[in-house]
């Protein structure tokens, strides 16, 4: 059995956990009860040692500051307790299984932190002359060789900052490509499936198109007839996650491409899932004319409670003269760096960020590509998509699975099995929390009721989705046998239970402000 | 490869448990067509050794400014980071967390996003602040947005001194928006005009965007500017390149900004070859629900403990899709961890005393170049960076400091190249992280260069 050891319980006697009890100081053993820094210090009391200078006016513009700025004063060890404890109140891919669909939650390895640490790749500055960063140059475009082998794709517009910047790139460079066609006004229709991501619709609108939702068939694909019917010489271009969020590949991708391209549009396509066919797939043989990459999902470097990412996109023959500067060229005397439209023998629609892009993160990406190798990323996503898979094949019996046939990287469940339970999705994915997993992906996407879309990774042993799969089943039978109430009330094991979202919303308290004395 | 846990008989099992003979069953929805039979030509896989050799070997091909005397900046600034924050953010449960989706196994990344958008607030002397932005540059882009949605106008004034990228960056966007962009030249030989900026400013200007210190290092009063822009019913977005500096200087809401965007590198985070950053973006309470990016707001869970969560969604695009305030989905979080536990550590006293350490350093090197002939200092103000006219094209003579091992300056024709008057000057930056002996080898070597 997955929980045992050696033959012993790794669960206490009994299974239950002591009855929580009311202490003096607020803290319950662990689980401590901390205050906002702003609570917190002394004034006068700092963490840093600085020598005290006096300056005068003469240089700052009659511009002093006054009044001070109200930041509490803190020792080191202070400061160090404070952010150890609140690191205590999250869930990391460290702690436990993530299986957040569409987020591709992988291992994120510690030498690619130490990596991009190193003096001479952490410490650069963006403006440095090119001839003494020439090792930084030649790092960015070996993964920018990596990002095109891996796509098979001639171009890469390194840039954007994450997945979401990566799309507007990509619809700028169809944009900017309409214009120089001379279509600018007649162009201007962007068709997305009604299941694709909401950075899609949200992208397209800011780069002034206007959006025509693709109906879904039961099968979980983009409706190729209705798809067919709402081409004409208006339409600027498809937006397609490839696979889908429902998890599946789109069997007709290539009809797609080549419809797209005989109505004169270009095929942008979401990477959000690149995980599930990275090194067996290559989208430029499915003829798309752009993709980001989520370098942050599919090549680990680390979330990080929400940021930093990089969005790279690669783009065709036909976008790439449109991709935005900056960029790395290559001739005899080394490496050098286009910065400017006026410098660049191109048409770049602009720029999208200050400076180059993401270095720490091309790093960490860069890294996580040479540690696997070629052989060892296609089994990556090959063991990815087996895991979710083996979910599938594992809970298709008790949960509803939304669509037949084998599924690529993530497993998307609809909540057809809690039917007549009174356990929401939400609840169940809540008394996930309670038995140590992060839930899924819940409520997304949004062409079956109730969505739960669980993402596995390749980072997750047979042991760890064993465990997950007889949680998953006990907490199906609890549902299923009239105890609703133990999922409302879920999570009680963690350092908050559930929070009113509505009273924040209604109400926003944004900031802390001094109490009113 | 050791990060993938199953072994050939786990794969075996599995497969069986899913009803499929090989691994290529898997792929059976894929167009035949489109299936590589083999890996892609590429390298095979390295072991950790071998990694950190290859990445030894590109870092040996750089100058690293902490091997060097670097007076670099231009909007991102070499600044001394305490190893309590590095340490801290590296803690895997914020390391590896996703965005806080989920409150209750969330609250730290909560917390410290609430303590950030204090922080931010208090700095900038505005109200509110979101949970950040990927760096100054589409912060800036972002609030000329929000500013053309909040007043329905399609114009914005930008002053001459904003940074050239973030000029870019806000081009970039105002196009596909059909928001008309102006923006007068500005001269650093001459005190800022003022003038300049408010002679654009008409009825259909949705905002005038200010940088203070501009790109030249001048400090700019932006009340008079501010005053125009609301006789006009425009907004005024102010920027500021350089976080520190608000130590010192008097916070842009306490001047009339209605929106306030920055780069937060300078607090916790590495130079890092220009990214990742973190953007910086505060503003009034009445503009809130126009805000772009994520929001933590306040609340009780269930048995009235207070406790965080993300607020605000229905401006956002996973709920609202075409019609969102932004397409961002992601924030800068753990950069703008590294700058919260910064800037806890600083507090009050610790931030004025950085500021003016930094101010202390830039009026010395200013009058030691003052000295060097050849050179001279254009600035009448500034914070921790300066213009300097230089006898030879700049960018010559930055190349000549590097052949010496000094990073000298920024030329100024390296971020506006259409300038022909701009060709000898460079940009100066002294910070903390300077010594007595860098500047005195900097005066040193543009006495052999000049």
């Amino acid at each position: 059995m997955a929980d045992q050891s050696q033959g012993r319980s790794n669960v206490p006697v009994g299974g239950s956990q002591p009855a929580s009890r009311t202490t003096i100081s607020g803290s319950q053993g662990l689980n401590f009860a901390e205050p906002l820094i702003f609570e917190m210090g002394a004034a006068g009391r700092t963490g840093v040692d600085l020598p005290d200078h006096t300056v005068s006016d003469a240089r700052l513009g009659g511009l002093r500051r006054h009044a001070p700025v109200g930041l509490p004063g803190l020792s080191e060890p202070q400061v160090v307790r404070h952010y150890t404890r609140l690191s205590q109140k999250n869930y990391g891919i460290d702690s436990g299984f993530y299986p957040l669909g569409s987020c591709t939650m992988k291992h994120n390895p510690r030498v690619n932190e130490k990596i991009a640490r190193m003096k001479g790749l952490g410490d650069l500055h963006p403006l440095q002359p090119d001839s003494t960063v020439q090792g930084a140059l030649e790092l960015i475009d070996t993964l920018a060789t990596w990002i095109k082998t891996l796509c098979g794709m001639p171009a890469v517009a390194m840039s954007p900052a994450a997945g979401a910047h990566g799309e507007l790139c990509g619809m700028m460079a169809i944009k900017a490509a309409i214009e120089n066609r001379g279509e600018a006004d007649t162009r201007k229709r962007v068709l997305v499936p009604e299941s694709a991501h909401g950075t899609n619709p949200a992208t397209a609108a800011a780069c002034g198109f206007t959006v025509d939702s693709i109906p879904a068939t039961a099968a979980g694909r983009v409706d190729f007839a209705a798809f067919k019917a709402k081409l004409g010489p208006d339409v600027a271009g498809i937006m397609l996650t490839n696979p889908n969020t429902c998890g599946l590949f789109e069997n007709d991708v290539i009809e797609i491409a080549d419809a797209i391209h005989d109505a004169g549009g270009y095929f942008y396509c979401d990477g959000a899932n690149f995980n599930a066919i990275m090194g067996r797939v290559r989208p430029g043989d499915l003829g798309i004319d752009c993709m980001h990459l989520n370098l942050h999902k599919t090549f680990s470097t680390p979330h990080g409670g929400g940021g930093p990412g990089a969005g790279p996109v690669v783009l065709s023959e036909a976008l790439a003269p449109f991709a935005p500067v900056p960029y790395v060229v290559h001739d005899a005397d080394g490496f050098k760096l286009v910065e400017h439209k006026s410098r660049s023998d191109a048409k770049p629609f602009g720029r999208l960020k200050g400076y180059h892009g993401q270095m720490g993160v091309f790093i960490r990406a860069l890294a996580f590509m040479s540690s696997h190798g070629s052989d060892g990323l296609r089994q990556a996503s090959t063991d990815a998509v087996l895991n979710a898979n083996y979910l599938r094949a594992r809970l298709g019996d008790v949960m509803s699975v939304s669509f037949d046939g084998m599924c690529m990287h993530e497993v998307l469940f609809d909540d057809g099995f809690l039917k007549d339970t009174g356990v929401s999705t939400l609840d169940f994915a809540k008394a996930m929390i309670d038995e140590g997993f992060h839930p899924m992906t819940m409520y997304f996407p949004l062409v079956v009721h109730g969505a739960l879309l669980m993402e596995p990774t390749e980072s997750e042993s047979k042991e760890t989705l064993d465990l997950y799969i007889k949680t998953l089943r006990g907490l199906n039978q609890r549902a299923q046998s009239g105890d609703a109430a133990f999922f409302k009330n879920a999570p009680v094991l963690t350092p908050r239970r559930r929070l009113d979202e509505t009273a924040a919303a209604r109400k926003p308290v944004l900031r802390w402000t001094p109490p009113v004395a | 490869m050791r990060y993938l846990p199953h072994t050939p008989k786990d794969r075996e099992a599995m497969l069986e448990t899913i009803g499929a003979h090989a691994l290529e069953d898997l792929y059976c929805d894929v167009p035949q067509k489109a299936l590589l039979a083999k890996p892609v030509d590429l390298p095979v896989a390295a072991g950790e050794m071998d990694v950190e050799r290859i990445f030894g070997a590109l870092a040996a091909k750089n100058l690293s400014p902490s091997a060097a005397p670097s007076f670099l900046g231009a909007g991102a600034y070499r600044h001394h980071i305490p190893a309590t924050v590095d340490h801290l953010i590296q803690r895997g449960e914020f390391l590896t967390a996703y965005t806080p989706y989920q409150p209750e196994v969330s609250q730290g990344t909560l917390q410290y996003l609430f303590e950030f958008q204090t922080q931010v607030a208090m700095l900038t002397g505005m109200a509110v602040a979101n949970a950040s932005m990927y760096d100054g540059a589409t912060a800036t882009s972002e609030a000329v947005l929000m500013a053309s949605r909040a007043t329905r106008r399609k114009r914005a004034v930008l002053a001459g001194g904003v940074h050239p990228h973030y000029v870019d960056v806000t081009a970039t966007s105002a196009h596909s928006l059909n928001i008309e962009m102006v923006q007068p030249t500005s001269d650093p030989t001459r005190p800022a005009d003022p003038a300049s900026v408010i002679d654009l400013i008409d009825d259909q200007t949705a905002c005038v965007v200010v940088q203070s210190p501009d790109i030249f290092g001048r400090i700019i009063d932006l009340r008079p500017i501010a005053e125009a822009a609301h006789a006009k019913g425009a907004l005024v977005v102010a920027v500021t390149t350089e976080v520190i500096s608000l130590g010192l200087l008097e916070a842009p809401g306490n001047l009339g900004a209605d929106i306030v965007t920055a780069e937060g590198q300078s607090l916790g985070n590495a130079l890092s070859y220009g990214g990742p950053y973190v953007g910086l973006f505060a503003t009034t309470s009445k503009l809130v629900r126009q805000m772009p990016g994520r929001v933590t707001g306040e609340t009780q869970d269930v048995e009235g403990q207070r406790g965080w969560v993300l607020t605000l969604s229905t401006r956002e695009q996973h709920i609202r899709r075409e019609k969102a305030t932004s397409n961002i989905c992601t924030n800068a979080g753990l950069c703008a961890l590294a700058f919260t536990v910064h800037a806890s550590l600083l507090g009050e006293e610790g931030l004025s005393r950085l500021a003016r350490l930094n101010h202390a350093k830039a009026c010395k090197l200013a009058d030691m170049l003052a000295d060097v002939s050849g050179a001279e200092v254009l600035n009448d103000s500034f914070f921790n960076e300066f213009t300097v006219k230089l006898s030879k094209p700049a960018e010559e003579v930055v190349e000549a400091l590097a052949e010496r091992g000094i990073l000298g300056g920024v030329p100024l024709a390296r971020l506006l190249p259409e300038r022909d008057d701009l060709v000898n000057m460079m940009l100066v930056a002294a910070t903390e992280t300077n010594t007595d002996a860098d500047m005195d080898a900097l005066v040193q070597a543009l006495k052999e260069v000049l």
